[in-house]
């Protein structure tokens, strides 16, 4: 277990600025993840911390020694690659005993480790297999025990479900997150899949272009997302732009076409005239055949996509605006398409973004 | 896979098989017909393995040939002494051209190509001409020599024609793209993720190229060191022009045998020698390449 700081890190690949004064910190036995789309920068930012790039500036921190300096096999880092990076020529048994054998360490306390590690991924019987005779699945497994059995103080996993499929995808998020409350290491995942984030870390930084844009608890980046970008790529969202009023006895925000201003949530504090942006979830949206009291807005069911767990209604506003609404269970029954609707909200379930 | 049909499969595995049969089997038999006969002054010099006896058909055939080959030591230390070289210079090749293949598959875009085109650039000239140019370079009074005495390195002539040394120096220079070309296809193919978690892993580059590049590019040393070995074991023309009277190589000796002395039946048996004795490490090989294969 042990803590990480990133302290102003930057990279470049010829003009291109990968990463850009970067700093984190990790707590220990925290369950992080970098999220962010592909090419954000955020395997870049793995790639150094585990000595595989040398940043341009800034340092790398582990438990308070600075280790930017040193060669990957010098670092008390491990890795899960993306691909796994199996030894083809290795079996099971072989693949988690090459971090150990680099140590040194005796054989017998090799084969107690490895059959330890086996054990703890639920791969035990399975030492004498070869890479290319396991499932996508059982590799994965294999790489994950491979990568804890040096004990390293802080484990790095590159998309580590990627490869496999949805279904093996949620259970095996589970699972990682209960190996690592077992073992207790400090896990730093990078995804781009905002639901693995959200479901697995304890933290979650978001990455844009090489930055890091907000970091918090996987429900305050959902519910409180600090920009336009964070609240776009984490889940889906309805978005409302427009410019300040002062109303009666609150903030209120005037949408070009229609024609009565939206109220803010309470203890909104702007300036009057900003050009900001009202951001609704599309669980938070309430559906109704009968105007109901306060600001609602007009609208027509143009399609129902039914998920299995509720559906997801899209809408078409009488100013011809798209938005989205996610009604759980059965409650999308009675909005078939081309149903009138009105679709309204709590006024404190919007976040108001400053542009 | 797209289905064949019956002829399909037929012309597809026939057309090889028929020009195998016709320019190699047919070719090989032939040679050890003649390995067979016995040499005779006329056209052809050797006698024919059937002959008309007394209104029947006689087979006339001996081994007297091979004898001849099992008793003379000249032989022997020809088989040898072509076995040592191509080891020597097959081991050179090795040694010099891994790291050249590394440097290539490690090389991006139009560096490797590049890269790739030196290495393959010597085949645009003649064979011949380029074991000649080192005569040239070897000589006493050659442009080796003359420079070395003329920066001062050297008081004397170096001896470095017509020895050991040219004819090792030839095998390595004619044969060192057959190393390095496998050597490259089995170098680009390895993952490279693979050696980061190596060292990942915690294994320092020297145990990580031991512990992973090694193995996984095996079949690529195996395929290269046969592709020197063998044509170099039956080599004639760098031991003929840069070789010196004590170098015995069986091509050499061979070539004397067929031209010189105008033996077929034993030039023809020391060939057939030859194949056998290359056939074993083909073989061994060929199982070793489909049982990495397989894994």
């Amino acid at each position: 277990m042990a803590r990480l700081d990133i302290l102003g890190i930057s990279k470049h690949f010829g003009a291109v600025a990968a990463v850009e004064d970067v700093s984190l910190g990790v707590e220990r036995g925290a369950f992080y993840a970098l999220l962010g789309p592909s090419g954000c920068g955020k395997t870049t930012l793995l790639r150094m911390i585990a000595g595989f790039e040398t940043p341009d500036s800034g340092r790398v921190v582990i438990d308070g020694v600075d280790v930017t300096g040193l060669p990957p096999y010098a670092r008390p880092v491990n890795m899960m690659f993306q691909s796994y990076a199996l030894f083809p020529h290795m079996d099971v048994a072989g693949n988690i005993a090459f971090g150990l054998r680099q140590e040194r360490m005796d054989r017998r306390r090799i084969a107690a480790r490895v059959e330890e590690m086996l054990a703890l991924v639920q791969m035990a019987g399975y030492a004498r297999r070869r890479p290319h005779e396991l499932s996508g699945g059982q590799r994965q497994r294999v790489a994950l025990a491979r990568a804890l059995a040096k004990t390293p103080k802080l484990l790095l996993l590159d998309e580590p479900l990627a490869a496999l499929d949805r279904k093996l995808r949620a259970e095996t998020r589970l699972e990682l997150v209960g190996i690592q409350e077992r073992v207790g290491t400090t896990f730093l995942v990078v995804t781009h899949d905002q639901e693995e984030a959200l479901s697995m870390a304890n933290c979650v930084a978001v990455m844009d272009r090489g930055r890091v844009v907000q970091t918090g608890a996987p429900s305050e980046i959902y519910e409180r997302p600090a920009s336009r970008f964070v609240a776009d790529f984490v889940g889906e969202v309805n978005l409302f732009e427009g410019g300040l009023t002062a109303g009666f006895n609150c903030l209120s925000l005037t949408v070009a076409g229609f024609p009565e201003p939206f109220p803010l949530p309470s203890g909104t504090q702007l300036p009057e005239g900003a050009a900001v942006a009202l951001i609704v979830r599309p669980e938070k949206l309430v559906l109704s055949h009968a105007p109901p009291a306060g600001l609602a807005i007009a609208a027509t069911v143009s399609s129902v996509g039914y998920l299995g767990g509720g559906s997801m209604v899209q809408l078409t506003t009488d100013q011809g605006k798209a938005l989205k609404a996610y009604l759980p269970g059965v409650a999308a029954d009675g909005f078939g398409r081309g149903t009138p609707v009105w679709a309204s909200w709590p006024t404190d379930a919007g976040v108001v973004l400053i542009q | 896979m797209i289905s064949l049909g019956w002829t399909g499969r037929l012309v597809l595995i026939g057309v090889p098989f028929l020009w195998l049969t016709l320019f190699f089997l047919l070719p090989l038999l032939i040679v050890v017909k003649i390995s067979l006969a016995e040499s005779t002054i006329g056209i052809p010099p050797y006698t024919p393995l059937l002959v008309n006896h007394e209104g029947g058909v006689e087979l006339h055939a001996t081994t007297a040939n091979f004898a001849l080959i099992a008793g003379d030591d000249l032989y022997l230390r020809a088989y040898l002494g072509s076995l040592g070289n191509a080891a020597v210079a097959t081991a050179l090749c090795l040694l010099i051209g891994y790291p050249v293949a590394y440097t290539v598959a490690r090389s991006q875009g139009a560096r490797r190509h590049l890269l790739l085109f030196l290495v393959m650039l010597p085949f645009w000239t003649s064979f011949l001409i380029r074991v000649y140019a080192w005569i040239a370079i070897l000589e006493p009074n050659g442009l080796l020599n003359q420079s070395l005495m003329a920066l001062g390195l050297i008081a004397a002539r170096l001896p470095l024609l017509n020895n050991q040394f040219s004819v090792e120096l030839g095998l390595v220079y004619s044969y060192l793209p057959f190393m390095i070309l496998p050597l490259y296809g089995s170098l680009s193919r390895l993952d490279r993720s693979l050696i980061e978690a190596a060292a990942d892993l915690g294994a320092r580059p020297l145990r990580a190229f031991l512990g992973v590049t090694l193995p996984l590019t095996l079949p690529g040393i195996v395929a290269g060191s046969l592709l020197v070995l063998i044509p170099a074991i039956g080599e004639f023309v760098i031991p003929d022009l840069l070789g010196g009277p004590d170098t015995q190589m069986i091509g050499k000796v061979l070539w004397d045998e067929f031209f010189n002395n105008r033996d077929w039946p034993v030039a023809a048996a020391v060939a057939v020698v030859l194949v056998m004795a290359l056939a074993v490490p083909l073989l061994a090989a060929q199982r070793f390449l489909e049982r990495g294969h397989a894994a």
